[in-house]
């Protein structure tokens, strides 16, 4: 380690690792710092005990792009997309609605759902494909436009003008900016498919199917959709994280674990590393945070070192956490009512209406939980058996919409909500309850403590569209630079925002790359 | 963060305040041409502009500065806040001295100036010309610091002239003679306590003498009590004005736009830009506008605000500068007077530089009156790099006594 280093990543996630790997692979000296004890973030495989083991804080996700499988060789280090799953929308009386890619399969469907729905499908997945400009590259800048940004937007118009053709165009405009609430009550009658939909539409972010812009961060998820069908991680050497690893090693990265980042060093407005929590020193000319862009910027950077209108905006960055996690160990395998067992390899929601997520996301408003939360439910041992000692189960659950904040406070009330949780499980699958041998529950506060994800938001910041594109994370933050010279952005906070698909990572190395900062 | 109230219940039905002093110089206006200055009254001239513009360059002027914005900034981060508010570099500045700063925002354009009182370890006063509340809360993001008006909690009286060590000595306030510019000293008038600075918008000897506002009457009748030959006027802002240009002292907000106060793009001015570069010190360590500074100092300047003397007795008024007599329209006057101590006509402008030079030959042309007749006229400028008057006795410590 007496070789120079050429940039410091702040942070293991999946993005900064394969921003680690494009720069690696391009010739630089990089090491990667990480607080925690394994490299993956929210997507590194966490274990309950001795024998139980879950694929992480993230458990269902698109395939990544082939940009980054052939660029990163990720095949060859063993990364291998699941199998394609269904998601299945539960009923409380057991009529339960099987959502596959084009197609629906229950009881009491009307004719016009089950025409439309494919139809509906094929017509959002041209929507993202226009979008696809916009997002697998670094985001236009209006003010002071170079020939790559003037090129994004011209083939972003190109893409909805021509690509959409006129008609779809009036539509696509027409929805682009309203609610998923009022677009899905046009189309359909069923609640079932209408509540799956629009939890799709809102999970991981604190809106309900009636805010503004849920059209937008649904379609923002179907950008994933066109790398592949959405399959559960199961853990493992497929896992995406296992192969970046191993990939961003063999290209030279270093990867320095329990390793915490105090600060950012700067001397007269450039950065030249990093100071350890230890008191030690790292330098380097390039610094790219992978941290959430609240912390990078008040608590990495400190707004000594900050113009003071820009330090009061990074305070400011819209992003509080709804979701919490719920991983089971379980000593069988649970009997939904009106479920068969194979059906269980699929996502199960309990999104029965899009009444039912709009009043579970109004109580989190309030700082209160729902008796009725949204919940996100897989069963990973189904996928590899590995997970769970032999007839044993782990379950993963993601609970919508769980307040930062909330009255009574959590160390009071985090037992009695992840009770809640389980009686509503239990109102679906009767024996759950009996099956459980182990459970830990993951409140926002605790992902913000663990992840270091701030107000514990997965994406680092609302995706909402006043913090998208050239707007992410902050006005004078976008394109991944910061104002500090040679300190980039790398994470879910910068465009195109958070998923398991590394674009924010990549789109950084190649700004990196370009900068002319690189060696 | 508290915002005291200290203002009536029922104060809209009085559109200008009172300062404490206010009693005092109602008695002596004979004039009553009042104006606003900060929601409170204050006179444009008292008695006789002539006697109070001679008051400051051969006397002693007083004027009531209690309008003027005050901030007190407290706390463990009070410095840090400061040095990162602030272009230029305060490691120099100590308890019980004032130093004159300038802050810009992110875009490195000027939002106010003023001066900085450092009273004790981690206390400080900011006075400046416009309201600052809002600017200075929302910089104290990351701050430990804490940020409170002070403007109606404190009555201050500005003694400037050459007179004036004298005039406020006789008056009772001793520990001045050692007071160099830019000092404060904590000192008493009779029974009450007083804080003196020696600072002054004037570029005259002169003092700030601050008191509580319950205490204020005291202080002015011990200061117009000083009988004999000090010649102790009271003033207005129209000999402010007067005297300030000659000082060579800009007005943020009348001699260019400030920033976050403008629409446009370029309607606000960088410090480089109204003359304020020797304030900015580009290699102290951050500061709010820092790299669009840094940028701007790589490049040729685009415009300064200039000070002119103007030849001719004509009065300017509002005038556009041209680069050669009928030349290419450069710049506009922004204020002017007519100097008696200097006989001269003068002003400061707002002139575009062509190639990061000011033109070699600057013309003003502008239109005065005869007897209601309207004339143009051309006058030839002579741009000054230095302040148009600027007399020793300003800064000699001890003063000279009279």
């Amino acid at each position: 380690m007496t070789d120079r280093i050429d940039a410091i990543i702040i942070g293991a996630g999946h993005n900064g690792l394969v921003c680690a790997g494009y720069l690696a692979r391009a010739g630089m000296n990089v090491v990667c710092l990480e607080s925690g004890d394994a490299a993956g973030g929210m997507a590194a495989p966490r274990t309950l005990g001795e024998h139980y083991h879950f694929p992480g804080l993230a458990h269902a996700a698109y395939p990544v792009s082939a940009a980054i499988r052939r660029d990163l060789k990720l095949d060859r280090f063993g990364y291998v997309p699941g199998d394609a799953i269904n998601t299945v929308s539960l009923d409380a009386d057991g009529q339960h609605l099987t959502i596959a890619a084009n197609s629906i399969v229950g009881e009491n469907i009307s004719a016009s759902d089950e025409r439309n729905y494919p139809v509906f499908r094929k017509q959002y997945l041209a929507f993202a494909k226009a979008l696809r400009p916009l997002y697998e590259n670094q985001p236009p800048r209006l003010k002071n436009m170079g020939f790559a940004d003037t090129a994004t937007l011209a083939k972003l118009g190109w893409n909805i003008r021509m690509g959409l053709g006129r008609e779809t165009m009036y539509e696509f405009l027409r929805v682009a900016a309203i609610n998923i609430y009022d677009v899905l009550n046009e189309e359909f009658d069923d609640d079932r498919l209408k509540g799956a939909i629009a939890a799709d539409a809102v999970l991981g972010s604190a809106m309900g199917p009636r805010t503004p812009g849920t059209v937008l961060t649904w379609l923002q998820r179907l950008q994933g959709e066109r790398n592949g069908p959405m399959s559960l991680l199961s853990g493992g050497r497929s896992q995406l994280v296992h192969a970046l690893t191993q990939s961003a090693e063999d290209a030279g990265v270093t990867i320095r674990l329990n390793t915490h980042v105090a600060s950012i060093l700067i001397e007269n407005g450039k950065t030249f590393g990093v100071k350890l929590s230890n008191g030690d020193m790292v330098k380097a000319n390039i610094v790219i945070s992978n941290a959430d862009p609240r912390s990078t910027f008040s608590r990495l950077v400190g707004a000594p070192q900050l113009d003071a209108m820009f330090a009061r905006r990074a305070t400011q960055i819209r992003g509080s956490g709804v979701v919490a996690k719920l991983h089971l160990a379980l000593n069988g395998l649970p009997e939904f009512t009106g479920l068969e067992d194979s059906q269980l390899r699929g996502r199960l929601l309990i999104a029965p209406s899009m009444k039912y997520i709009e009043q579970a996301f109004n109580h989190s408003k309030y700082n209160e939980c729902s008796e009725n939360p949204l919940l996100e439910i897989t069963i990973p041992s189904l996928h590899n058996s590995a997970l769970a000692p032999d007839g044993h189960h782990v379950m993963s659950i993601n609970i919508a919409f769980v307040p930062y904040e909330l009255d009574g406070g959590w160390d009071e009330q985090k037992a009695i909500v992840a009770y809640k949780v389980i009686s509503q499980l239990g109102r679906y699958a009767p024996n759950l309850k009996s099956l459980i041998v182990d459970h830990e529950f993951l409140t926002p506060r605790d992902i913000e403590e663990q992840f270091l994800a701030v107000r514990g938001h997965w994406h680092h910041g609302e995706l909402s569209i006043h913090q998208s594109f050239m707007m992410r994370p902050l006005h004078g933050a976008a394109q991944y630079d910061t104002p500090i010279d040679g300190l980039f952005l790398c994470g879910a906070g910068s465009h195109p925002g958070g998923g398991l698909n590394g674009l924010p990572g990549q789109n950084a190395a190649r700004r990196i790359l370009k900068s002319g900062r690189a060696k | 963060m508290t915002f005291p109230l200290t203002i009536e219940p029922e104060h809209f039905r009085q559109a200008l305040q009172r300062t404490p002093f206010h009693d005092r110089i109602e008695a002596l206006s004979s004039t009553e041409v009042w104006t606003g200055w900060n929601c409170y009254k204050v006179p444009r001239v008292v008695e006789n502009l002539a006697a109070e513009y001679f008051a400051v360059r051969s006397g002693c002027a007083v004027m009531d500065l209690t309008p003027m914005e005050k901030y007190r900034i407290t706390g463990t981060g009070a410095r840090e806040f400061l040095d990162r508010l602030v272009t230029r570099d305060i490691t120099a500045l100590k308890p019980g001295r004032v130093t004159y700063v300038v802050w810009c925002n992110d875009d490195g354009k000027v939002i106010d100036d003023g001066t900085l009182f450092q009273l004790t370890q981690d206390d400080y006063r900011l006075c400046s010309q416009h309201h600052q509340l809002d600017w200075l809360l929302m910089s104290a993001t990351g701050f430990n610091v804490q940020i409170r008006t002070e403007t109606h909690d404190i009555a201050a009286l500005a003694v400037q002239g050459p007179t004036s060590y004298s005039v406020l000595t006789a008056a009772g306030i001793e520990g001045l003679g050692s007071l160099k510019p830019f000092g404060i000293v904590d000192v008493s008038c009779g029974d009450i306590a007083v804080t003196v600075s020696r600072t002054g918008y004037t570029g005259d000897l002169g003092y700030e003498v601050w008191v509580e506002p319950t205490d204020a009457l005291q202080l002015w009748d011990a200061i117009f009590g000083v009988q004999g030959r000090y010649n102790v006027v009271a003033m207005g802002l129209d000999a402010l004005e007067m005297v300030r240009i000659e000082a060579g002292f800009i007005m943020p907000g009348f001699d260019f736009n400030t920033a976050e106060a403008t629409i446009r793009d370029s309607h606000d001015r960088s410090p480089y830009e109204v003359g304020l570069g020797w304030v900015v010190n580009l290699d102290k360590g951050h500061f709010t506008g820092r790299k669009a500074l840094l940028l701007e100092e790589s490049k040729p300047i685009k415009r300064r605000l200039t000070k002119l003397i103007v030849d001719g007795n004509k009065p300017v008024g509002e005038a556009f500068i041209y680069a050669g007599k009928n030349g290419k329209q450069i710049g506009e006057v922004k204020c002017t007077t007519w100097s008696p101590v200097l006989k001269s006509n003068l002003a400061l402008a707002d002139i575009d530089y062509i190639n990061g030079r000011l033109p070699a030959e600057l013309w003003a042309r502008f239109d005065y009156q005869v007897e209601l007749k309207w004339h143009t006229a051309w006058a030839q400028c002579h741009a000054q790099s230095k302040p148009f008057y600027n007399p020793d006795h300003r800064s000699t410590t001890p003063p000279n006594r009279f």
